[in-house]
């Protein structure tokens, strides 16, 4: 917002975040260090590492899947394959993701804060996100191999199955209490900690996805919770919750299950609509279309989401009422974000456009999750679901909303707050390059699952029809382009960190936002004294002018 | 914001909170003697009434609910709402199998 | 809990109504946590309401009401050694403290002898007696091990929780000036007791 360039003292005098000297120095000084940027760091470090051992699962699949039959691995290992790719991108990468990286590094500045209100509890979230994602993987080294039954944990396979089920369930434990944490800290800071003059109505749109997210993530996760543990209690005694053979349902496991990873989704898709609708008015130079209607939609998103769970247990018997209820619930749902999308455009509509690698990335995010989401709602249609649920054609859903979404949102906060965390800039040419291999490779990958999904090849399958081969060499040629792109993108990423142009000025991208106004990097606290807040968001000059012109034409 | 909060006011006397423990041992009371009555279907309903309401004395009195300000209270419907929800729809499925 | 100072030479920030704001976000993950168990239970029961009511008639009623009352005292007690140290008087709110630690004992042993009997009948997860009882009584039970139990953890937990309060209001850490930490954790003791509110009608009363 044009807060008041006085507010922000710029005497530069104080050393940046990277270089403060607090009670430990060295590497204590930053895995015991409580500042939210450091830690927003540390995440963006160990995620990354999380991120490309999902890739590389998931890499080693697509190879498997070149060609029928045997390629490279046998169907016990493959099912392992798809359990740990699933559990480490959703669990470690795509929920994580944003609120842990940017909305930790993030919300307090925008908001007017020199930290988060539990600082410590947000150091130990960190520590039980790597302990979680440590506990997942290291289930690859011990006897009875990884769990094999996919990130759904289903019984009654999940019970019987003598994978090593228990340590991914109490990874996947872990890993909710650290966000639950998460959670509870963003809520309790936008409450409480917001600067003078800083209304709700004039906080940044990503603070109000951030918001809504950590109240889905407080109040859902703690449902997975429990199930999860049921399952590791079912195992160890025998207790017939879940055992039809006591009398237990699977049907109701799968209820609950969804009761939060539904939910989840919207804890994964919120986030990074709020990093879009940052990034759009910078690169169009135009306030954002609809301020409102986008923070309320947040709102709705994560109230609606959580209304629509058992749309993804259409064909395992529930009651035909219950059916058409989930089935309706699942229609509306839809709307909330089909009204930011329609903000996005009409604010980049006569926008004066910077197609710089944030906004590239942007396009690509409303491009990909309008498919994704359109697909979405195809899928919540009873007659079509019968026929595409458990084929590819919802594993193509997902990863066009998880990773055509969440992903290339993540990638555009990356590419947007970059020269402020680091006071460096990345090769932007190289980034162009990437983008469209990213870009390019994702769609080869994932749109002939659409396909294939639709002629009715499953998914989680080792094997198939030799009808499927093309699609399936298709997407696996095109999950090297996407690879190349990822790997690209690391390399510039690091080498950039380390090496690239050292960028000093306050605002490279010509924000209104508080972030831009603070130095690059941001001093310890943030703020030399805390702003005050006069004006809303995104208010770009050049609009105003506009539409004088107009009235006078 | 940044607030400043006015000290945070509640009853300083013992008393109010001795009557509610009394109200809450009655109330527990009267739960185990209807139990022990023949109304059939009404006696979970009854009990569940009963427990809601001395879970409402607990927030409201005990844990002070009353004397915060009303974004507490929006939190705690907000969290009620969630699981109410969640039951409502569960049963969507099944009540009607 | 409370969001005191950030690393070393930054200004202590001090908020009593964030740290509250904190500890009842963290109670609402232990509603649901339970809320889920609670969600099993009453489809299990809607599906086999005769046999839930066969099933209870194995509790003691009148054991679980009176670890009812048990639990609502420990309730008052901590409540009171609040108000105890906000009019400064240190001792009564220790004594108040270790009463409601005291109590929760208590509450654990008479779960531990409920427990012992039945295990005793033969009746546990995955005895040879349980499973040759009827599907909802098997739920049943399973039920009640797998909430009592998660809700005796809880118990011990806060008996910890509450141990470290005691220590603190000795070493004047919590004052008449600064309690929010008791508050946070006499938050989390009526939570505990809330939920035990609703344990206790839904598997000693339904006979």
């Amino acid at each position: 917002m044009a807060v008041d360039a006085a507010n922000i003292k710029t005497n530069g005098h104080e050393p940046s975040y990277l270089e403060y000297k607090g009670k430990h120095t060295g590497i204590l000084g930053w895995i015991l260090s409580t500042d939210h940027k450091r830690i927003g760091i540390l995440y963006l470090i160990s995620l990354s590492v999380f991120f490309l051992v999902g890739v590389t699962f998931g890499f080693l699949m697509r190879l498997e899947l070149i060609a029928p039959g045997r390629t490279i691995m046998d169907a016990q290992t493959y099912n392992s394959f798809f359990t740990l790719h699933g559990v480490i991108m959703i669990f470690l990468f795509v929920v994580p993701g944003i609120p842990a990286v940017f909305g930790n590094f993030v919300l307090p500045i925008l908001i007017g804060a020199k930290d988060v209100a539990f600082p410590r509890i947000n150091l130990m979230s960190w520590y039980m996100y790597v302990f979680g994602g440590l506990l997942a993987v290291t289930a690859i080294l011990l006897p009875g191999g990884p769990a094999d039954t996919g990130w759904t944990f289903y019984v009654p396979y999940a019970v019987r199955t003598n994978t090593n089920v228990v340590v991914a369930l109490l990874a996947a434990f872990i890993l909710g209490f650290s966000s639950i944490l998460t959670g509870l800290n963003f809520v309790t800071t936008v409450h409480r900690l917001r600067a003078p003059g800083m209304t709700w109505f004039k906080m940044p749109l990503s603070i109000w996805s951030l918001y809504s997210t950590a109240w889905v993530q407080v109040l859902a996760t703690p449902i997975i919770g429990i199930t999860l543990l049921l399952v590791a209690v079912e195992r160890w005694f025998g207790v017939g919750i879940f055992d039809p053979a006591l009398g237990g349902d699977p049907v109701l496991y799968q209820h609950l299950f969804w009761i939060y990873s539904h939910p989840a989704v919207y804890i994964m898709i919120l986030p990074a609509m709020g990093v879009v609708s940052e990034i759009i008015p910078v690169f169009a130079r135009r306030t954002i279309f609809g301020y409102k209607f986008i923070a309320f939609s947040s709102i709705a998103i994560a109230l609606f989401g959580s209304l629509v769970w058992a749309h993804h247990m259409f064909t395992v018997g529930m009651s035909d009422t219950g059916m058409f209820i989930f089935s309706l619930l699942t229609m509306l749902v839809a709307i909330p974000s089909a009204i930011k999308v329609f903000n996005w455009v009409a604010t980049l509509y006569k926008g004066s456009i910077d197609l710089s690698t944030p906004l590239l990335f942007v396009l690509a995010f409303i491009f990909l999750f309008t498919i994704g989401g359109l697909t979405g709602v195809m899928q919540g249609v009873l007659s079509i679901d019968i026929q595409i649920h458990d084929t590819s054609f919802i594993v193509a859903h997902f990863h066009y909303v998880m990773f055509g979404g969440t992903g290339f949102g993540f990638f555009a906060a990356m590419h947007y707050w970059f020269p402020k965390m680091f006071g460096r800039m990345y090769n932007e040419k190289l980034s162009k390059i990437y983008f469209w291999l990213l870009f390019i490779g994702f769609n080869f990958l994932y749109f002939p699952m659409f396909i294939m999904g639709w002629l009715g090849m499953p998914r989680r399958y080792y094997d198939y029809l030799p009808e499927f081969q093309t699609y399936h060499l298709i997407s696996t040629i095109g999950s090297w382009i996407l690879v190349i792109g990822v790997l690209l993108m690391v390399f510039n990423m690091y080498r950039s960190v380390m090496k690239g142009k050292v960028v000093t000025e306050k605002n490279i991208w010509g924000g209104e936002t508080l972030e831009w106004q603070i130095d690059t990097p941001p001093i310890h606290e943030n703020f030399y004294d805390i702003p005050v807040v006069e004006t809303d968001p995104y208010q770009y000059k050049m609009n105003e002018e506009k539409s004088e012109k107009e009235v006078v034409n | 914001m940044q607030i400043h909060d006015k000290p945070h006011e509640h009853s300083h006397s013992y008393g109010s909170y001795i009557l509610v423990w009394l109200a809450l041992m009655a109330l527990t009371a009267i739960t185990v003697a209807v139990a022990g009555m023949d109304i059939g279907r009404f006696t979970v309903a009854t009990a569940l009434i009963i427990a809601s309401f001395k879970a409402y004395l607990v927030l409201s009195v005990f844990m002070h609910l009353r004397s915060e300000t009303k974004t507490f209270v929006v939190f705690v419907i907000v969290a009620l709402l969630f699981l109410g929800i969640s039951f409502v729809l569960l049963f969507s499925d099944y009540s009607f199998h | 809990m409370s969001s005191t100072e950030h690393t070393a030479g930054t200004h202590v920030h001090r908020d009593d109504v964030g740290s509250r704001m904190g500890m009842w976000l963290f109670l609402f993950t232990e509603l649901i946590l339970f809320g889920g168990m609670f969600l099993i239970y009453s489809v299990y029961r809607f599906q086999y309401a005769d046999e839930f009511h066969l099933a209870a008639k194995e509790l003691n009623t009148i054991m679980g009401a009176f670890n009812t009352a048990v639990l609502l005292t420990s309730s008052l007690t901590m409540v009171l050694a609040i108000i105890a140290i906000q009019r400064n008087q240190k001792t009564l709110s220790i004594l108040l403290q270790l009463i409601t630690i005291f109590l929760a004992l208590f509450f654990l042993v008479n779960k531990y002898f409920e427990w012992t009997a039945k295990f005793h009948h033969g009746i546990y997860p995955g005895s040879e007696e349980l499973l040759s009882k009827s599907s909802g009584e098997i739920l049943f039970f399973g039920l009640y091990y797998v909430m009592t139990g998660l809700h005796g953890i809880h118990v011990i937990v806060g008996m910890f929780l509450i141990a470290v309060m005691t220590r603190m209001t000795r070493k004047d850490i919590i004052t008449k000036d600064s309690y929010v930490r008791l508050e946070s954790a006499g938050l989390y003791w009526h939570l505990v007791d809330i939920i035990w509110i609703f344990l206790f009608p839904l598997f000693y009363l339904i006979t």
